[in-house]
């Protein structure tokens, strides 16, 4: 699924410049960051309410694709220049991470875990 | 070839800089993906370990033929009890960690899963040393 299909679905905000064409198989959801560590697949999406520098590490480290905030968070401008010098699209969506992870499986992506 | 960071109890700003720094060697030296994101994990965890309970360490990157080894070496509380750190969901975290995005219980037991050989060494009172061997022909 591409990005700015994912984007039209949870109704995203794009907060760095993203490839829209990137494409994404699985999705992870967490705000425990070993969480998210533990259950990654290359080149998921990651959907966090977890704002810190961290959560940009956290994506580097699992080689996630791209970075959903839920529950309309924002991270910090240093968060945003750290993900966009990593290459990481960084979107927020206003939806809350049950509804986000729901219309996610509605429309056909599955869990990393 | 081989480098060392030191990593700082509380400093969780700069926590996950090593590792970064160590993806990038690894990625530059055309490592298999799959190896550098277990060795990036193993580094990652263990930076956030220190960060979290320790006052300082160093961690050491040794690349090999045949592996890389990633040992971190703190100065700290040590752990009481060893085996219960190791179980998924054990954690004497604080509230301020696990608002950091950590301190779930997860920590030890992701250095060991993405390990090919794991050890760990703690006193208490006196500090603990996690050492953590990945082997390049296997990917676990």
């Amino acid at each position: 699924m591409k990005l700015e299909d994912i984007a039209d679905v949870l109704g995203c905000e794009v907060l760095s410049p993203a490839d829209h064409a990137v494409d994404i198989a699985a999705v992870v959801a967490s705000d425990g960051m070993s969480e998210i560590l533990a259950f990654h697949r290359p080149h998921a999406l990651m959907l966090t309410g977890l704002t810190n520098i961290q959560s940009v590490r956290t994506a580097v480290v699992a080689d996630v694709h791209a970075i959903v905030y839920v529950r309309g968070k924002r991270p910090a401008q240093k968060v945003l220049e750290l993900a966009g010098a990593k290459g990481i699209p960084v979107l927020s969506t206003r939806l809350g991470m049950f509804e986000s992870c729901g219309l996610l499986y509605d429309a056909g992506l599955e869990g990393a875990m | 070839m081989s480098c060392c960071f030191r990593v700082h109890g509380r400093d969780f700003e700069k926590a996950g800089e090593a590792s970064t720094e160590i993806k990038s060697l690894l990625k530059d030296l055309e490592v298999d993906p799959q190896i550098i994101r277990r060795a990036v994990v193993v580094a990652f965890e263990a930076e956030m370990n220190v960060v979290m309970y320790a006052d300082e360490a160093t961690v050491t990157f040794v690349l090999t033929d045949e592996d890389i080894s990633i040992e971190a070496v703190d100065r700290g509380p040590g752990i009481p009890d060893v085996a219960h750190a190791m179980e998924e969901g054990w954690s004497t975290a604080t509230d301020e960690m696990r608002e950091m995005g950590f301190g779930f219980g997860m920590g030890l037991p992701n250095i060991r899963r993405n390990s090919d050989l794991f050890d760990i060494s703690t006193q208490v009172g006196v500090g603990t040393a996690v050492t953590a061997r990945i082997k390049l022909d296997d990917h676990g």
